[in-house]
């Protein structure tokens, strides 16, 4: 594939996150923080954010299997994955948390296991559309190209 | 980032020389130190390379113009650890940072433990530049 069409098969990928509401504009801020002297800030980043996310989501899964769920336990994880999903831009992931809370509050485990179904979905989501995304960028970068400045402009 | 945006936060906060004296440049402005508290390494992280892309530099042992304070750690969350750094005389800028807590009352009580500022998460440069317009203030 030629480089240009390479850049626009990145371009409307992108956008494409940002319209199904997979990413918001916080992604757009870490994108905006990267530079020269840290040029894979992103990836380390949002690398470093599955690796704990994943941890949280196992714990959360074990506290939700005890006799007795301690409702308090599992919306500290919740809450700590809202913030961390918050702060990476996965803003599905981050609005499964919100409903996922909620049903923390009403400590109810059918609907806290029906709840962490769905924020495993869009971690699982988030995380495969980001990896194409990487590689997406690493390709343009391998034939000599430059991935563009990021921009919401839609 | 944009490095027109990030000069003008630069300068906007002081640690540019605005005067010429210096060319412009960092040496001859406002050095500020600031530390991140939080518990979250992903926050951690990406607070450290929002000040570190304004010139503001990430210490652990020094007098610190600026504290980055999270609400809700484990073993000490951050309200009790705002009242314990000003019972010891820290007089910092503390800013809050955390995601909306439901109940206004523990928001008041953050600030009433001696917090300067309190920011919503997700962090993002402008709400930090906002930050350190108090800090700017203060001094």
């Amino acid at each position: 594939m030629e480089l240009g069409q390479m850049q626009g098969r990145l371009a409307e990928f992108t956008k494409s996150l940002y319209m199904e509401g997979i990413l918001d504009a916080q992604f757009l801020q870490l994108q905006q923080l990267q530079d020269e002297s840290n040029p894979d800030f992103v990836v380390e980043v949002v690398s470093l954010f599955f690796e704990d996310s994943e941890k949280l989501l196992n714990d959360i899964a074990r506290a939700l299997d005890q006799q007795s769920v301690d409702f308090k336990r599992v919306d500290a994880h919740v809450h700590q994955l809202k913030g961390s999903s918050a702060s990476v831009g996965a803003q599905r992931v981050k609005n499964a948390c919100v409903a996922f809370r909620n049903c923390c509050e009403e400590q109810n485990v059918e609907g806290c296991l029906r709840c962490l179904q769905q924020v495993k979905q869009e971690h699982y989501l988030v995380k495969n559309k980001l990896e194409t995304l990487f590689r997406l960028e690493q390709q343009i970068v391998a034939a000599g190209g430059s991935v563009p400045m990021a921009e919401m402009t839609f | 980032m944009s490095s027109t945006n990030t000069e003008n936060w630069m300068k906007d906060i002081g640690v540019v020389d605005l005067t010429g004296v210096g060319g412009g440049s960092t040496s001859a402005a406002t050095k500020i130190t600031a530390l991140v508290v939080d518990d979250d390494s992903v926050n951690q992280t990406i607070h450290s390379k929002m000040l570190e892309n304004l010139g503001i530099q990430n210490q652990v042992e020094t007098i610190f113009d600026l504290i980055l304070m999270d609400m809700d750690m484990p073993v000490m969350n951050g309200i009790e650890a705002t009242r314990k750094l000003r019972e010891m005389g820290v007089r910092s800028i503390i800013a809050g940072v955390s995601t909306c807590t439901r109940d206004e009352r523990e928001q008041k009580e953050f600030m009433e433990a001696g917090l300067d500022d309190f920011q919503e998460k997700p962090l993002t440069t402008p709400k930090l530049v906002s930050i350190l317009h108090k800090l700017n203030k203060k001094c």
